[in-house]
């Protein structure tokens, strides 16, 4: 992959004062179609450099900074507002991603933008969370019946909300994946494996191990590639503080095979290493199996922990429908898709053939969602609404 | 190096590989095939610094939409890198669609600075602050006050420095509308505008060239000396009114581009100007009277 700019900065901070203008002029377009502008900021700030740098980059920096530290404070409010809304219902409310990092102040908040908070909570008090929200300003966006069917029926959330006074958009989740998702996990045991956060009356954080299995079941189940390289960076934040943890790695694979996430979590070890550097260890790599040219993957994620066995209602994996995403496939082949979806952000940064990729992707992300007798009608009823590229 | 510098047929080629310009503090890379965009820069912006170096901080595109609307109905686009924040356009609105996008890259970008969505010009050193309503005549106003000698800094966005609190300008052609459009040229027929774009969602559009001083002083801040909120009504005498300072930094706030977002910076800039100004309501009917209140408004 090019982005050697972006990439190299976020490998190593440090080579931002060696760049000159020209890369800047480079580098500063591609790190803000990645999301990542406010970051590289941040990295600056961290080792003490901003002063060094060229005196055209400084305010995009700060500007960057800036809005990165306005997204923050609104999702500290959204937050409080949230648990204020929730707290009667007795029920544990997760943040997930992004308002997880921020309230857990954990690395990858630092710089970090977005544009909704993620929150779970267990699928029977789905309606009952639902109920409290709408009483307190938050509704649904998705008004076609459609839609509500789309969410209610198939997906792992329920249709986005947005707040009618602060126009924040929320997603409220019950399971990390979709229901009608190839790859089923455990969203109970992610629940009873969070910590109250300090402070708040209902609100949870995920365990660490959670909040990468998430993030990499995300990033890789999303049909949506311009933040992959924010996503991947995220992991790698999160993935550097777990590692100064006794017995971190036996305990996040432990983890992911307890939660049927092992195949989320080898293709994002083996992307993160790659092309974030990540110090993963050769042995978790071929544990996982991220290195073998054709790989035991799918082995792996069926046969789930010793110790735990996969979850009682797992149904089978289904078998992807499309040969081309085959996880038997050798990994010369995903690499060209996966590697081709991270360079999406920017044109700078794009290889030959990475719009054919990111479209491939796109109807990868469909296929891992839904089988093809829901998912052929889904896109046939989207390409009809003309919605087909932007809607769900 | 000046745009105008360039003739005309240099300035279109450049503009094919990207044309960089230095509006104060911003340098925009501009990239366009449109005759009509590489027309109106030459003709709007030609006493404006080319700049030199390899780093812009926009790099903004517009041209022509591809496809069969080539020829049928064809349509513009702009863009800022990749991104396209407008629907496509009437391809004879394309250079006002040039000038809105650039407004966009700033407002939406550079929150550096505090932005205020006011015009701003300069006299003796201090500055007048023209928020307003659409339709308050505060655009009319702004190019009045440049063609008698003000300096222009803008006349859409505030930029106030967040170390210091001075304004920033840009000194960008004057976005005239409607019935403005007639009235300024009545008023100095030696002004100098670009083509005018009609039925665009803001009605007829036409830009007024700035003066060759506001662009060659664009490097220097302005101390914030007065905020007049304008208000046109036919045939009404030029009036000076007090305006309510805390009234006013409401409207200023809730006007803003990024005031909510700079948090307790946003509040302290703001209220560290309304320290340092008067504030007025302005009545007026007709120009020339408008102008001698505002000469005695600077020499006071």
């Amino acid at each position: 992959m090019r982005c050697p700019l972006l990439l190299t900065v976020l490998r190593e901070p440090a080579r931002m004062t060696r760049l000159d203008l020209a890369a800047w002029d480079r580098l500063l377009p591609q790190a803000h179609a990645a999301g990542l502008l406010a970051r590289l900021a941040v990295l600056a700030d961290g080792l003490g450099l901003t002063a060094d740098l060229p005196a055209p980059v400084k305010p995009h920096l700060t500007a960057a900074r800036t809005l990165a530290e306005r997204q923050h404070r609104a999702v500290l409010w959204e937050a409080h507002k949230l648990d204020a809304a929730l707290a009667s219902l007795g029920v544990p409310v997760l943040l997930l991603k992004g308002a997880a990092y921020v309230l857990g102040d954990l690395p990858p908040a630092r710089g970090r933008l977005f544009s909704d908070i993620d929150i779970l909570v267990p699928k029977a008090a789905l309606g009952a969370v639902e109920a409290q929200l709408m009483l307190n300003g938050w509704h649904a966006t998705n008004h076609s019946d459609y839609d509500q069917r789309y969410y209610r029926e198939w997906m792992h959330e329920l249709p986005p909300m947005t707040h009618l006074r602060r126009g924040s958009h929320l997603d409220v989740h019950h399971n990390l994946l979709p229901e009608t998702a190839r790859l089923q996990t455990r969203p109970d045991r992610v629940i009873a494996a969070s910590t109250p956060l300090a402070g708040h009356r209902c609100l949870r954080l995920p365990c660490l191990e959670d909040l990468v299995l998430h993030s990499a079941t995300h990033l890789f189940h999303e049909g949506e590639w311009g933040h992959g390289l924010r996503d991947l960076a995220d992991l790698d934040a999160l993935l550097r503080l777990g590692m100064q943890r006794p017995s971190w790695w036996a305990g996040l694979l432990a983890r992911a095979h307890a939660l049927n996430l092992a195949h989320p979590l080898a293709l994002a070890l083996r992307y993160a290493h790659r092309l974030l550097a990540t110090p993963v260890s050769a042995d978790v790599l071929t544990e996982l199996g991220c290195n073998a040219g054709r790989q035991p993957l799918a082995d792996a994620v069926v046969r789930g922990h010793k110790d735990e066995p996969p979850h009682a209602p797992s149904p089978p994996r289904r078998p992807l429908p499309w040969p081309v995403f085959s996880t038997r496939l050798p990994w010369l082949w995903r690499d060209a898709l996966f590697l081709r979806g991270f360079s999406a952000a920017h044109a700078d940064c794009a290889l030959p053939g990475t719009a054919l990729a990111t479209f491939l992707l796109y109807v990868r992300a469909h296929a891992l969602r839904m089988p093809l007798r829901l998912l052929l009608p889904h896109l046939l009823y989207k390409a009809v609404q003309g919605k087909a590229t932007t809607g769900p | 190096m000046r745009l105008g510098d360039l003739t005309p047929a240099e300035a279109r080629s450049r503009l094919r590989e990207g044309l960089a310009l230095a509006t104060g503090p911003f340098v925009f890379r501009i990239q366009s095939r449109l005759p009509q965009v590489a027309v109106n820069l030459h003709r709007l912006y030609p006493d404006f610094p080319l700049a030199g170096g390899p780093f812009a901080d926009f790099h903004v595109r517009v041209d022509r939409v591809p496809g069969p609307r080539r020829w049928f109905k064809p349509q513009a686009q702009f863009w800022l890198e990749a991104v396209t924040p407008f629907k496509p356009l009437p391809a004879d609105q394309a250079y006002a669609m040039l000038e809105w996008g650039m407004n966009w890259c700033i407002a939406g970008h550079a929150h550096h600075y505090l932005m205020l969505h006011a015009a701003v010009l300069e006299r003796a050193g201090r500055a007048l602050i023209l928020p307003g309503d659409p339709g308050a005549g505060k655009s009319t106003l702004t190019a009045a006050l440049m063609l008698d000698g003000w300096r222009l800094l803008s006349d859409e966005i505030t930029l106030i420095d967040r170390d210091d609190g001075r304004l920033h300008g840009l000194a960008r052609p004057v976005s005239l509308k409607n019935a403005s459009i007639e009235v300024i040229r009545a008023h100095a027929p030696a002004a100098v505008f670009g083509d005018v774009a009609r039925d665009t969602h803001k009605g007829t559009v036409s830009h007024l060239k700035p003066t060759p001083d506001s662009v060659a002083r664009t490097g220097e801040p302005a101390q914030p000396a007065w905020i007049v909120f304008p208000r046109w009504k036919r045939d009404a005498p030029a009036r000076l009114t007090p305006h309510p300072k805390a009234a006013a930094f409401l409207h200023l706030a809730s006007h803003a581009f990024n005031y909510s977002l700079l948090g307790a910076l946003g509040f302290t800039l703001t209220a560290r100007l309304m320290d340092a100004v008067s504030c007025w309501d302005f009545e007026y009917g007709h120009l020339p009277e408008a102008l001698t209140v505002f000469r005695e408004l600077a020499g006071a």
